[in-house]
């Protein structure tokens, strides 16, 4: 355990040195969900009424999200472990006396949140401040913060567990470019990440919430603002668990696999 | 123009030496934006209509932007490795060599696998030209092929922009996304939907509006004004202050001296 603690803290304290990247990063994901937000107050204005959830919430929902980005997204992969075997510095790797799939796994947990801890406190600050209803605001109560950390915990999980499947996928395709694109293709409009997914119609939705990529933001985020509450929720942390144990087993035994024919390119 | 292409065909046969990669990357891309089509489609099922543009209207509007977005990514996205190239001194090299600069770094990258976006932006188009109701006489073909092009040479000057920060930062500034990524997913909609502060900005600022906007409200007869055609070649200027700028930040590079 002190081994992948080790691994986290070096891996966290370098990525906090790139402080520069993190401001701009910060001034794109605000800008970003500013204009989705105008965008999203265009069509309030054409048809309050078919709003599936309150204005505030979707804010909160928005806003939430560009502040956790780093977390929750499936593009900010760790391009060091992506081009690890088309560089050939898997063999380093093998040599360690640790399991790749547990190191691999902390280091991806540590670049996230060295990301997000550099990024999230000055866009929460400045949402929080803004005029409502265009604000992130505050949970209705106490137990609800507790869910949404709860889902939150648990949907960060499974997005690990989803890039692990893209690192081991480079085992047989060398070149990241194409795996990497295929799997943000998939999470992008799956997970919520476009459009909430209470914005599709019934029938698809429900099937959509089903799926592990509605545990990655769709869950947690809405779990936020409330939007759901009890007996759901439980139901979707439920599935969150699920799809955890699922995904997290399929990566070992992938890369299990994937090792007994590793190539480990020279250069 | 046959020096382009000499580099279009090396560019060519290096990418397919990694062929499966190769058609996942443009499958990737067709799926990603077409995750941003069926976001703009169920958004049109619940709502119907955004400030009094109706769904097919819209599209219009979408496959301009993708087209011209994807096409100037093919042709212009060398750009994107400007950063790797100042960082490992290949542009120095470049320098070195009795050619254009800036051609030789857009030469340098055919971005071919960006297709998949382009093919989308195709369907789209092919979709909502009839879809559009729209009595598509020969001024109206003329204003939507005028915005694409032009379209094109903005998102160009944008990733020259782009590549020109990099001189003061070396390192790619993610803040350009905004503009470029940015234009390309929110242009989808007509920039007024935005409000009048941004519209504004998308006007004198950033000229993306005006490849998109006002002549999008001649092509869908919003407006009978005929200046609105012409409109589009107002974007160019912006060709102005980007190159400019890279000559600005050229005059200021040190060599990283790798």
């Amino acid at each position: 355990m002190k081994k992948y603690l080790t691994f986290f803290t070096i891996r966290f304290t370098t990525r906090l040195q790139y402080r520069a990247a993190a401001a701009a990063g910060m001034a794109t994901q605000f800008a970003w969900g500013f204009m989705n937000i105008l965008m999203f107050s265009a069509f309030y204005r054409a048809n309050p009424a078919a709003f599936p959830m309150g204005f505030d919430q979707l804010a909160s929902y928005i806003w939430l999200r560009q502040a956790l980005l780093a977390l929750l997204s499936s593009w900010s992969l760790d391009s060091e472990t992506l081009e690890m075997v088309s560089s050939g510095n898997i063999g380093y790797e093998l040599c360690r006396p640790v399991d790749l799939y547990n190191m691999w796994f902390v280091k991806d947990v540590a670049t996230r949140i060295a990301a997000v801890t550099l990024r999230c406190i000055p866009i929460f600050a400045v949402s929080f401040f803004l005029p409502k209803p265009y604000n992130l605001s505050l949970p209705p109560n106490a137990g609800t913060l507790l869910l949404f950390l709860l889902s939150m915990v648990l949907g960060f999980c499974v997005i690990v567990a989803y890039s692990m499947l893209v690192y081991i996928a480079t085992f047989y395709t060398y070149s990241p470019l194409g795996v990497r694109w295929i799997a943000i293709s998939l999470t992008e409009f799956l997970s919520g990440s476009l459009l909430p997914l209470n914005f599709l119609p019934d029938g698809i939705r429900r099937v959509l919430e089903l799926l592990p990529f509605s545990s990655m933001q769709n869950v947690p985020l809405r779990v936020y603002s409330g939007d759901i509450a009890g007996q759901a929720a439980l139901w979707h942390i439920l599935l969150q668990l699920f799809w955890l144990a699922v995904l997290v087993a399929l990566g070992q035994v992938w890369m299990k696999n994937a090792l007994k024919r590793v190539v480990v390119q020279g250069g | 123009m046959r020096l382009y292409f000499k580099y279009a065909s090396i560019q060519l046969r290096s990418i397919m030496q990694y062929k499966v990669s190769f058609f996942f990357t443009i499958l990737g891309q067709f799926l990603t934006s077409f995750g941003a089509f069926l976001s703009i489609y169920f958004m049109f099922v619940r709502f119907n209509e955004v400030e009094g543009f109706s769904y097919s209207e819209v599209l219009l509007c979408t496959a301009v932007v993708l087209g011209a977005f994807s096409l100037a990514e093919i042709v212009f996205r060398g750009f994107d490795r400007f950063p790797s190239m100042i960082g490992n001194g290949e542009f120095d090299r470049i320098m070195v060599r009795p050619r254009n600069e800036i051609f030789q770094i857009f030469a340098s990258k055919l971005e071919l696998s960006r297709a998949g976006r382009l093919a989308q932006a195709i369907i789209i188009v092919c979709y909502a030209i009839p879809a559009s109701g729209v009595g598509w006489t020969w001024d109206k073909v003329a204003t939507l092929v005028l915005m694409f092009i032009c379209g094109t040479i903005l998102f160009g000057c944008l990733f020259l922009v782009y590549a020109s920060f990099t001189f003061f930062t070396i390192e790619g500034l993610e803040f350009m996304n905004i503009f470029t990524d940015g234009g390309r997913e929110f242009g989808a909609y007509p920039l007024s939907i935005y409000g009048k502060g941004v519209l504004r900005f998308m006007t004198y600022v950033i000229p993306m509006a005006c490849f998109q906007y006002y002549p999008f409200l001649y092509v869908i007869g919003r407006t009978d004004n005929r200046f609105y055609m012409i409109v589009p070649l107002f974007s160019l200027l912006f060709f102005i202050p980007a190159y400019l700028f890279w000559r600005f930040g050229l005059k200021h590079y040190k060599s990283t001296g790798s």
